[in-house]
């Protein structure tokens, strides 16, 4: 005989996160991305107020993810196309969500002077060393000696350069308040991943200029391997090269305390 | 208002302001300049949006995300800039989201120079950003011209949700002449209904250039070609000059036009029957107009200041049905009326045959002046 047991709901989708089937490759990080993007809309109450600018990559169809209104951009000008929006509505959350190839490749001067400008705009980089979308080609991300689709003898950096430490750079820079690494590979640093993203959102919710939160997340497709190795392959091999940490907070968040 | 002694790129932008411009973005380049630093001091002291973008690209996509808001947008370059915006407009028609581009052409290709060039009229009207669109080109011949076309770029705009580009020769930029202001518009109005302002008690909006169901994308083909097609039935605008009577025409837009028309007026007042037709829009252009005025006129003579690129619409609007003589001048050379009248002159004495080719005859001529 079952007894009626009282339930309590501990876990739910996000109310921001919308309920379609998921176009993400088994094992790809980029659902807990935007999982956690979707909590911290709902936990700050912003989904009615929020437009998101969409990349072009694997994530060119974030849009169908949230609930919110969504604009795509051209391959590497969402922070271009969100400063535009962001001008025009001040009083919106303006947030791009783009991956290494659109930001730190062919994106890279729009997210830099953004940041220069200390646009009010909130950049989540999801890096993963890679071009996802084309088939896994060399990204400016991809690691020393990694093998890719178009350097199939792995990254020579003598030929083709060593990868772009992105946050580190644009923390140098004035107008950036909230510029941190994180990384998705185990739960404890997924929970340390959505802190970060919810003071980017609180950074911009305050006026506090440019943040970004760069996200160390996996590829299992196109590196060959399995979901469980591509995040063991995040914590032995993306980390050392790609550090994680704060790299740039003012300190009025510093005072921020969240649970 | 009353008439007063303006300059072409300033005029224009306070034309743009005043037609409600609510967001400019735009870069550096000459000969287009004074147009973003005129907006630079206009546009925060009414309030309105300004932001000095770090190159084109961005200027163009930060007016992509400003007009999917539901805003007036506007930027302005030159063709170089032009060029790199090219990305942004097949994104905006893609969108279906209307903005409004302001080209002061310079000399080309490439670096070229700052002098004023038509040569960028296949890169606007034939050509342009990757995909299946149709921009709305205005070509106006003066800084009084360049205020009215500007003026009412953002309701065409938006009654298509097309791009209007307000395509300007360098030097009606750059010239100053008395022209007359219009009113400021009140900018309140209603925001279009696909505009992506913040869900606030309504479903989610998203602005998209993305259909990867090919029936899908078909569908907003379709949809860009009939509103192409409204265009086409309602808004091919040009102007006529002495055509009653004539038997040579000449067809040139902008300066090339108003360069004609001096020449013209020298040519009758010998009592040569010779008239000017000037394309207003040069998207769509007025082939119908040009057919029928092919039907009682002797001969056409196309002159623009690139290496003929307007002149094969001329053709194509008359087939061989008469001769179309040509004559240009590249590199930001602007031809003076003399050359004009010169050409008319030898019109007159040495009547063109059906069989040449105008761009070579003209090629041919240039070489016996030059040698």
């Amino acid at each position: 005989m079952v007894s009626e047991l009282p339930t309590t709901t501990v876990y739910q989708r996000p109310e921001a996160l919308s309920d379609v089937v998921t176009h993400y490759c088994p094992g790809c990080t980029h659902g807990i991305a935007h999982r956690l993007v979707a909590e911290v809309i709902d936990e700050m109450g912003l989904r009615e107020r929020t437009i998101g600018v969409a990349p072009v990559g694997c994530s060119v169809f974030a849009y169908n993810y949230f609930d919110c209104d969504f604009v795509e951009a051209a391959h590497g000008r969402a922070p271009a196309m969100a400063t535009g929006i962001k001008r025009v509505l001040p009083d919106n959350i303006v947030f791009t969500y783009q991956g290494d190839g659109d930001l730190a490749s062919i994106g890279m001067a729009e997210v830099v002077h953004s940041a220069l400008r200390g646009e009010n705009i909130t950049v989540i980089f999801i890096n993963n060393a890679n071009y996802g979308m084309t088939g896994g080609q060399l990204a400016p991300t991809t690691l020393p000696g990694q093998k890719t689709t178009s350097s199939p003898l792995g990254r020579d950096v003598e030929e083709t350069g060593f990868p772009v430490r992105t946050a580190e750079m644009l923390a140098t820079i004035e107008g950036a308040g909230y510029v941190v690494r994180r990384s998705l590979h185990d739960p404890k640093h997924i929970r340390q991943s959505k802190k970060a993203l919810r003071l980017a959102f609180e950074t911009q919710a305050r006026g506090l200029g440019f943040s970004l939160v760069e996200l160390l997340s996996s590829c299992p497709t196109n590196w060959g391997l399995t979901p469980v190795e591509a995040l063991q392959w995040i914590e032995d091999h993306m980390i050392p090269v790609f550090p994680l940490g704060d790299y740039k907070v003012l300190p009025a968040l510093k005072q921020i305390r969240l649970n | 208002m009353a008439r007063e002694l303006l300059k072409g790129n300033i005029a224009t932008a306070e034309a743009a302001i005043r037609a409600g411009a609510e967001a400019y973005f735009g870069y550096p380049i000459t000969p287009q300049t004074e147009l973003l630093e005129w907006f630079s001091k206009r546009m925060p002291e009414l309030g309105r949006t300004f932001l000095q973008a770090e190159s084109e690209v961005a200027a163009i996509n930060m007016v992509y995300g400003a007009a999917c808001t539901g805003v007036r947008a506007i930027t302005s370059s030159s063709s170089p800039g032009i060029s790199l915006m090219l990305e942004g407009i097949s994104y905006i028609a893609g969108t279906e989201i209307p903005i409004v581009l302001i080209d002061v052409m310079r000399g080309g290709p490439g670096l070229g120079n700052i002098a004023p060039s038509q040569g960028d009229y296949n890169q606007i009207v034939h050509g342009g950003g990757h995909g299946d669109y149709h921009p709305l080109v205005l070509a106006p011949a003066s800084v009084q011209e360049s205020i009215d076309y500007t003026y009412m770029a953002f309701d065409l705009a938006e009654k298509y949700r097309a791009i209007v580009v307000v395509l300007i020769d360098g030097s009606i930029g750059q010239m100053m002449e008395p022209a007359e202001l219009p009113p400021m518009r009140v900018t309140k109005r209603k925001i279009p209904d696909w505009a992506v302002r913040g869900a606030k008690g309504r479903d989610r909006r998203i602005l998209s250039s993305i259909y990867l169901n090919t029936e899908e994308e078909e569908q907003v083909n379709f949809r860009l070609l009939r509103r192409w097609q409204e265009i086409e039935t309602n808004e091919i605008r040009y102007k006529e000059y002495y055509l009653d009577d004539a038997e040579i025409v000449i067809i040139g837009f902008g300066t090339a036009g108003r360069v004609a028309l001096s020449a013209i007026r020298s040519a009758r007042a010998e009592g040569i029957p010779v008239g000017l037709f000037r394309p207003i829009t040069l998207n769509p252009f007025p082939y119908a107009r040009i057919r029928e005025l092919s039907e009682r006129i002797n001969s056409i003579l196309v002159v623009e200041m690139n290496s003929g690129q307007m002149l094969e619409d001329v053709i194509k609007a008359v087939g061989s049905s008469i001769p179309v003589e040509f004559y240009g001048r590249m590199g930001g050379v602007v031809p003076f009326p003399d050359e004009v009248y010169g050409e008319i002159k030898r019109i007159v004495t040495n009547p063109p045959s059906l069989d040449l080719n105008p761009r070579s005859s003209w090629l041919d001529r240039l070489s016996i002046s030059t040698n």
